[in-house]
């Protein structure tokens, strides 16, 4: 790994000191995606802040009913946090359905969030990629792609977004708070990822000299009626081919709110709000989640390795939608 | 250290096996680095060196972790035990007899990090189903065992624990807490 220089930041306010007007700075939290790509010589930065020490590692009730997650608080501490079980166990779930015991407790929420995909052409310096190399062609597309995106892909990128927490968290209609020099703000779930477009370098809507503080859950959790079902080429320790987050309120045998979104589909957490809308006062059966998966999947195209994904989703959705419908508060 | 201060040699102040260490470290040393190269403590392994495989797990705090993917400049004040201090408080001595007795190491690189992570399975979980043992262990790679028989050795020691009463139980905890 490449020398750099080290800052370890005691305040919120020397974290963004640090940070601000150096494009070659990088915030360190758990380390388990920044170091790794730092190894791979896929990123290249000259100063790391380290922020875990930041006050900024609490699980907080919010005034509208909802939870804060501190950014610094770890991904197994919040999966198994009383709260976050009991309130939304779909995002407990989600969490501890992704890596191992260990990387979960070195995992932060935040970093989770901005962890990078895991395209192998990404990983591959030797190979041509634009969000790695801007400008340098797309080695998955025409090359081997069978983990890569179905819907909203472009010619530039067809990568996915590897985190299973996120997909819970767009279904949850979770915000995030991040802090910068110009203040602070929050950006809903759905406008923080970004899609590849012509810019595939750029993840996230998050400035680079922002950083982000908390994520805001919601007061409606979906404990009722909700699961994260998560499809991979093996049971365990396995990024997602597919995975759908499904929430449902149900009342007298019909659907009156949904939520649906997909991992491993697409450049960011895929969430269909059309889709769920379709779905609010139809019955809660089998029929009405087929419609709801076609819906979802009308506009998905497969890049020959990763045509099977399709098929996948589809009976991922009904599958976990029919689970969702049957579940009871765990 | 100075706050939004940068530099390539980091001061660390932290304990390891119970002892006191203070050194100064490069930036970009890794925790398992610092371990094996530093301290001469080669117990915990380095395998892949990309967070996948487990070889190099180690407790940091009461947690067990990556040794590869943490930066030892991060752990200024941390509380570490690797598999030589586990071995010699006897924290791990059953599970060590249980991997002997099952067969449940051929080669051993794997087995530093397996044990810390069965230990920390048993701390959490005292009468862990095979399925449990099996995902908490999912992080940890053994390329000999084929892993029915490190299942096997978990949950004899899970059993025999259980049947010796609370006085274990005990010990563990006052191992994993945080010295401070
Ligand atoms: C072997 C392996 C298997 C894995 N399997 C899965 C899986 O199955 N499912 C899954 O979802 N994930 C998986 N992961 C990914 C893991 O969840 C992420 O690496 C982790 O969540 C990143 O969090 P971190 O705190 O370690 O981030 P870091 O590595 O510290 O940081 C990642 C990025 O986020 C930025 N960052 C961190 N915190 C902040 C902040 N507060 N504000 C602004 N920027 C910030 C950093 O600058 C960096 O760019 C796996 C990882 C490994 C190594
Ligand atoms: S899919 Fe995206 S990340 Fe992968 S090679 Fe193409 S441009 Fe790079
Ligand atoms: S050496 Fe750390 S996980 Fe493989
Ligand atoms: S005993 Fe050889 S890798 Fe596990």
């Amino acid at each position: 790994m490449r020398a750099f220089s080290y800052s370890r930041a005691e305040s919120v306010a020397d974290a963004l000191k640090g940070v601000v007007g150096h494009g070659e700075t990088k915030v360190v939290a758990g380390g388990t995606n920044l170091l790794d790509l730092m190894k791979a010589d896929v990123m290249r930065p000259t100063r790391l802040v380290d922020i875990t020490r930041l006050p900024l590692n609490r699980i907080e009730e919010t005034a509208e009913g909802g939870l804060r997650l501190g950014a610094l608080v770890t991904n197994a501490d919040t999966a198994h946090d009383e709260r976050v079980r009991s309130r939304y166990p779909m995002l407990s779930r989600a969490i501890l359905a992704g890596a191992s015991a260990q990387l979960r407790n070195m995992a932060t929420n935040g970093g989770n969030l901005l962890q990078r995909t895991r395209c192998y052409y990404f990983y591959d310096t030797g190979t041509p990629c634009n969000k790695r190399e801007p400008g340098s062609g797309c080695g998955a597309i025409g090359g081997v792609n069978r983990i890569h995106a179905i819907l909203g892909a472009s010619e530039h990128c067809i990568a996915t977004h590897p985190s299973d927490m996120c997909v819970a968290l767009a279904a949850l209609a979770a915000e995030i708070r991040v802090t910068g020099p110009r203040g602070e703000r929050t950006i809903p779930f759905e406008a923080f990822h970004r899609l590849p477009g012509d810019a595939p370098q750029i993840d996230t809507n998050l400035a680079p000299d922002e950083i982000v503080t908390a994520i805001d859950l919601p007061a409606r959790g979906f404990a009722a009626h909700s699961t994260y079902l998560k499809v991979r080429d093996r049971q365990s320790y396995a990024f997602a081919l597919v995975s759908v987050a499904a929430a449902l309120e149900i009342e007298d045998g019909k659907v009156t709110a949904a939520r649906l979104a997909l991992g491993g589909v697409a450049h960011k957490p895929w969430r269909d709000q059309a889709a769920e809308e379709a779905l609010v006062g139809r019955p809660a059966d089998a029929g009405s989640f087929a419609v709801a998966a076609e819906a979802v999947l009308r506009d998905a195209r497969g890049f020959g390795h990763n045509d099977f994904k399709i098929d996948l989703a589809r009976r991922a959705i009904l599958r976990a939608l029919q689970d969702a419908a049957a579940s009871e508060t765990p | 250290m100075a706050e939004a201060e940068f530099s390539t040699l980091v001061e660390v102040s932290l304990r390891v096996n119970g002892e006191r260490v203070s050194r100064r470290v490069e930036a970009r040393r890794h925790l398992i680095d610092f371990l094996r190269l530093d301290l001469g403590l080669t117990g915990s392994h380095a395998g892949c060196e990309h967070g996948v495989c487990g070889a190099c797990t180690v407790r940091v705090d009461g947690e067990i972790v990556r040794g590869c993917l943490t930066l030892a400049a991060q752990l200024d004040g941390a509380d570490v035990w690797t598999i030589e201090g586990l071995s010699d408080t006897g924290e791990v001595r059953d599970l060590q007899q249980a991997f002997v007795a099952r067969n449940a190491l051929q080669c051993g690189y794997c087995t530093p990090g397996m044990l810390a992570t069965c230990a920390d399975l048993l701390e959490r979980s005292p009468a862990p189903s095979r399925a449990e043992i099996r995902e908490h262990i999912s992080g940890n790679y053994c390329r000999c065992t084929g892993y029915e028989a490190i299942i096997d050795a978990v949950e004899t020691v899970a059993a025999a624990r259980r049947a010796a009463t609370g006085q274990v139980a005990i010990g563990q905890a006052t191992i994993g807490e945080t010295a401070e």
